[in-house]
Formats: structure tokens, C-alpha cells, sequence
């Protein structure tokens, strides 16, 4: 039987890969760009039984979520900066809680309202650093509608293998372009489902690490009764300050992504392997970073493309190999520099690291990062 | 045979962290007993705090519970109702928490009228920070914020759940055991939004900056302001000058409970 094909909104691939992924609870609150994810999700979800609320703002929206996923449910949400940086608060709830969860952030430009329909790439850093305290990040870029629908689904499986928040993160441009999508068939792209306690109501402590990094979360109303909290806590969910314990709940909550980062990352290349030149770009301006490095090319200049697709934690080991074999990385980005001082740090001055910004509220076009090549040459 | 409160706190969780003389104590007594008069399942329980000395209740009590950030215990609670309505919904915490950081969160979970019991324990101060004025300060009082007393108005949080759409007010006081739990249980068996404001003593933050020389004197004058509903109707604005009206102040039950209403919205959907 032939595929279901479609021509799809970002924004509606975002909502079609949540439901792929078996999302049945969105909460959230009316926001440019990121307002369609919510209109498509209203209809659906209660065809299949989930649950539609749109709640009094963005914090509420945030809460109604991981409340949601504490009863098990598999929860989204969806905003756009103004949007994300109220709900900081309690997705560093959802870190410390340890509680699934999916915020999409279709990004706009900034700071405050900014150009609300915009595409901007300045909320890359806020993904990592936006909430208080030290916490691991999760942070996906697609590039493409397509990639929207895969990487929803594989937000919702990080975010549920690792018990943690989850960001998607693309730029108002690839969340209002429309794309065809391949509809993948239903076991076609891997679905995690969150692992059940081993132990019995009697004995489960939900933060348990002799269970692993990643101990399994009980759903609220399936016979286990336990506490949660935002306080720093021990094993079994209780607020302790003993130094000891809070030391290995803080370490553990952040090792439990830096010693996975194989299974986390995701990135694509394109003719890096000979480059001189290699533009480190994502989201909708790594699609005009392409068509940079295919003119270039035709000009005879060795350029190539490092698209990340996982964003956060930090493409650190390829982009340190990258800039030791190239003489210049050319970092192209909607913001006036972010990601660099990542490219930057990692790249320990082993080759030249230039950037091209743009906030203006236009693409990112391949014009300006071919000039940008040809002067680092 | 004294009553065995026992069963419903979790072992070695006591004792508590409230001062000597600290209401919560019967608050959390009146809801275990409610609770206990209800039959609810605690496994099948929620009870969900923000952030202060009454949303440390939860911690102690066995069942599923859930300690949120400052203001959001509505919004949570919100989630877990939404997401399994078959599980009995608690909300508890102060009036800072419920009323300021949290009044939207507060309002518009009685607006849609989501079934859920809120008790809400107002002691007229930010107690676990140290004293500092609520919405629920009485105008001119001492805080440590306002050293030449209160210069705001209040919030009447009772009036506000009524204005915001609940479906069951009621109000008491710490000085009125029995009635608190008397109320709970109403609010528990009522199907829709249900607030009980327990008003409560912080004898520690509010009472000695305050003029109450004891925690006697604290639940002295909350007995004295309590004027049940019944009698007030018999008494005159003068008379009720200060005083504050309990036991049940409104109670609807035309209106649809949220999750009943989403129910149909999923039969809509799935073409029933």
C-alpha cells in the first residue's frame, strides 16, 4: 500500500509527530508562531481520547503538562519565546522532578515580544542555560517538515527514555513553510514507552539509582504512592539537604545525558569530508548554508555543511574533528552569535572560527554566507 | 478512643515542620479525617501544594502527592484531573501562594469549575519567608515589610471563588476543628470546583508583630470573627463590621464540571 503523503505545514507535521509518538495531553497557550501545533492538536486529540486544554498562560500550560505526565500521559506543549521564558520555572521543575515532557519553542525573534512573525535562531543558548541551576539540556533543530515530524517523535522518546524535558526548537521560517511529508507507517520510526517500576507499590522510591541512571518513573493512580517535589531530594522523593545525597542526585541527573550523548546526538553532513571551509549551521539557515556550499563548490571552493540535529548536549566531539581537519568554520546563525562560543570553546583555536549573523527578521540567505566564506579563505 | 491518624501519614515523617501553635496541624487533622469519612482510595489521591509552610502538607500524608513550584498547585492539578479524572484531586497551600503568585492559576481553575477540593489555609502572611505581607494582610497590619502597616487592601478569597465561577465556597477556622472537616467533606463529595479557606493563625510571623500576646489570643479572635452565615443574616452591617462569614457561603450544582464537559467534546469528536 503507498505511504500517506501530504503537503504539510511545519507546525502541522509538529502535531502530526506527536501523535505518532502516542502524545495524548497538550496544554498550552496561544503564541506566534506555534499557535497552529495547538489548533490541529484540539481536534485530534479527542478523536483518539486524549485530552485538549488550553489553560490561562504559558506557567499554567507548563504545570497542566507535567501533572498530565505524572498520571503517565505522554505530554506536549507548544510556544514560542516570550512563551519559553515564562515557562522556565517549571521546566526546571521538570528537570529536577525528573518528569517527561515536550515543549516545542517555534522561535521568533527577540528579546521580549520581539517580531512575533519572525523567524529568529536567538533562543539556542535559553534552551540550555534559561532555567536556574545546574540541569542537563535535551534540544533538537530540524531543518525540514519532514524532520519536524521525525524529531517530535524523537523528542517524546528522549524525553521518556531519559525522564526528562524535552525542547524542539525550529525558527518560525521552517514552522510556516509547507513541505510534502511521508506519513512513516506505524512502527516504522521507533515509539518509546516510559519503563515501569520493577519494584512494587511497597518498596518503589522513584529516584532510586541502584535502578540505573534513568530509575523508572510510577504513574500517579496505578497503585503506587509516592511524593514529588521541587526541592532537592533523596532517593525516595523526600526534600533532604544531607550534602551527600543532594551531590549524587544533581550529578546523576546530569550524567544520566552526558554519558548517553551517543544515543542522543544527531547530525548531518555534507561534503566535509575534503572541505577547507565548513559552515556549521542549523534550522532553516543550514538549508541556505546548502545551497552556499553547492555554489561554492562550483567555484572551486572546498566548502561543506555540518547541520546539528540534536543541538543540545553539544555536538562537541565531531565539531573538535571538524575544526582540526578544516581551516575555518563559518558559523551561521539567526542571533548575533550564540552557538559560536560553543564551536569556539570545543574548537580550542584549532582553526579560524568566523560567524554571520542576521536578526533583522529576514532569512539568513546564502549570499551573505558565501561572502563570509570567501573573506575566512 | 482517640482517632488513629496513623494510618493516613506516612512513617517517619514526622514531626512536622510547623512552629508551636501553627494551625496547619488541625488543618491537615480535619483533612485526614475527611478524607478517611469520604472513603477515599489514596492510591487513587492527589494532593497537590505550591510552595510555603501549608504546602509542606502534603509530605506528610500517604498518598500521591505532589509538591509544585510557588502558585502553580491549581495548574498542576489541572493536569492530573484532565489527564485521569478518576482520580480524587486535593489542592492545599497558604494565601500567598494560592492568591498572589498563583491568583490566575487560582481564578480560572474556579472558572472552569474542574472537580477538585482546595484548601486553602489563610493566616494573613507569607509565613516560611519570614512574615512579610499577603493579599490576605489586613490593611494596616504589621508585616516585616510594612514596618508603618499594611497600606493594602485585601483580597476576600472566599468572594473571589465565587466571583471566579467555583461551585462550593466555604469558609471556617482553625478555631473550628469540627467544621473544617465537616466542610471538606462537602467539598470532596461535590462534584466541581471546591474551596474551603480555613482562616488560619501564624502566631510566629503575624501574631506577635500584631498584638496577639499568644496563640491563645490568635484563636480567641478567630473564634470571635466567625459569624456562621445563619446568624449574619440576622445582624446588622455595623455588627458585622470585621467579622468574617462561615460555613457554606455558595453552593451550585447546575453548573458542568470540566471534565464532564470534556468528555462530550471526545464523544463530539469521535462522532457518538
Amino acid at each position: 500500500m503507498a505511504k500517506k503523503v501530504a503537503l504539510l505545514q511545519g507546525n502541522e507535521a509538529c502535531a502530526q509527530g506527536a501523535l505518532y509518538a502516542g502524545c495524548n495531553f497538550f496544554g498550552g497557550y496561544p503564541i506566534t508562531p506555534s499557535t497552529e501545533v495547538a489548533e490541529v492538536l484540539s481536534g485530534e486529540l479527542p478523536k483518539i481520547g486524549g485530552k485538549f486544554i488550553q489553560m490561562e498562560d504559558e506557567i499554567g500550560a507548563m504545570a497542566s503538562i507535567i501533572g498530565a505526565s505524572l498520571t503517565g500521559a505522554k505530554a506536549l506543549t507548544a510556544t514560542s519565546g516570550p512563551g519559553v521564558s515564562l515557562k522556565q520555572e517549571l521546566i526546571g521543575y521538570a528537570c529536577i522532578a525528573e518528569i517527561p515532557c515536550v515543549i516545542i519553542n517555534v522561535m521568533r525573534g527577540g528579546p521580549s515580544t520581539g517580531m512575533p512573525t519572525g523567524p529568529g535562531q536567538s533562543d539556542v543558548m535559553q534552551a540550555k542555560w534559561g532555567t536556574h541551576g545546574d540541569h542537563a539540556a535535551i534540544a533538537l533543530v530540524p531543518a525540514s517538515c519532514q524532520e519536524i515530524f521525525s524529531e517530535t517523535v524523537r523528542a517524546f522518546n528522549l524525553a521518556e527514555k531519559y525522564r526528562m524535558p524535552v525542547q524542539v526548537l525550529y525558527d518560525e521560517i521552517v514552522g510556516h513553510m509547507r513541505e510534502r511529508i511521508v506519513f512513516p507507517e506505524p512502527g516504522e520510526l521507533e515509539v518509546i514507552n516510559r519503563e515501569a517500576p520493577t519494584d512494587g507499590p511497597e518498596t518503589y522510591k522513584p529516584y532510586d539509582s541502584t535502578k540505573g541512571q534513568v530509575p523508572p518513573l510510577a504513574a500517579f493512580g496505578s497503585g503506587y504512592k509516592f511524593h514529588v517535589t521541587g526541592l532537592n531530594k533523596a532517593d525516595d522523593g523526600f526534600p533532604t539537604t544531607k550534602a551527600s545525597l543532594v551531590d549524587a542526585e544533581e550529578r546523576r541527573q546530569i550524567d544520566k545525558v552526558t554519558d548517553n550523548i551517543a544515543d542522543i546526538e544527531s547530525y548531518e553532513e555534507y561534503l566535509t569530508e575534503d572541505a577547507d571551509v565548513i559552515v556549521w549551521a542549523y534550522g532553516s539557515t543550514s538549508r541556505s548554508a546548502r545551497y552556499a556550499v553547492n555554489e561554492l563548490r562550483k567555484e572551486g571552493i572546498k566548502a561543506g555543511l555540518f547541520r546539528p540535529i540534536t543541538l543540545w548536549p553539544f555536538p562537541e566531539k565531531r565539531t573538535a574533528e571538524l575544526a582540526a581537519k578544516a581551516k575555518a568554520i563559518v558559523v551561521a546563525e539567526m542571533n548575533l552569535g550564540q552557538m559560536i562560543y560553543e564551536v569556539e570553546r570545543v574548537a580550542k583555536g584549532a582553526c579560524v572560527v568566523v560567524g554571520e549573523f542576521r536578526v533583522d527578521g529576514d532569512p539568513l540567505n546564502p549570499g551573505q554566507i558565501m561572502t563570509k566564506v570567501k573573506e575566512v579563505l | 478512643m482517640a482517632y488513629d491518624y496513623e494510618k493516613s501519614i506516612r512513617p517517619g515523617k514526622l514531626p512536622h515542620i510547623w512552629c508551636p501553635g501553627c494551625g496547619h496541624g488541625i488543618v491537615m487533622k480535619g483533612l485526614i479525617r475527611a478524607m478517611d469519612t469520604c472513603g477515599l482510595d489514596r492510591k487513587n489521591t492527589a494532593v497537590v501544594s505550591g510552595i510555603g509552610c501549608a504546602s509542606r502538607l502534603p509530605g506528610y500524608l500517604d498518598a500521591c502527592t505532589l509538591h509544585t513550584a510557588h502558585g502553580r498547585a491549581a495548574a498542576f492539578a489541572t493536569g492530573v484531573k484532565m489527564a485521569k479524572p478518576e482520580m480524587n484531586v486535593i489542592c492545599c497551600g497558604g494565601d500567598g501562594d494560592g492568591t498572589a503568585i498563583g491568583g490566575n492559576h487560582f481564578i480560572h481553575a474556579c472558572r472552569r469549575n474542574i472537580d477538585m477540593t482546595y484548601v486553602l489555609m489563610n493566616n494573613f502572611i507569607y509565613g516560611m519567608t519570614g512574615g512579610q505581607f499577603s493579599p490576605c494582610t489586613p490593611t494596616g497590619a504589621k508585616a516585616s515589610t510594612t514596618p508603618y502597616g499594611n497600606p493594602d487592601p485585601i483580597f476576600d478569597i472566599s468572594k473571589l471563588a465565587i466571583g471566579a465561577g467555583a461551585t462550593f465556597v466555604a469558609r471556617t477556622t482553625a478555631a473550628h476543628p469540627r467544621e473544617i472537616d465537616k466542610l471538606i467533606v462537602q467539598g470532596i463529595q461535590h462534584k466541581g470546583m471546591a474551596i474551603i479557606e480555613v482562616l488560619d493563625d501564624c502566631p510566629t510571623t503575624y501574631g506577635r508583630r500584631n498584638k496577639f500576646r499568644s496563640v491563645i489570643d490568635m484563636m480567641k479572635y478567630l473564634k470571635a470573627s466567625a459569624v456562621p452565615v445563619k446568624a449574619a443574616s440576622k445582624m446588622t452591617a455595623e455588627q458585622l463590621e470585621g467579622k468574617f462569614l462561615t460555613g457554606v457561603l455558595f453552593h451550585d450544582t447546575d453548573k458542568p464540571e470540566y471534565c464532564a464537559q470534556y468528555a462530550d467534546i471526545i464523544k463530539k469528536a469521535q462522532g457518538a
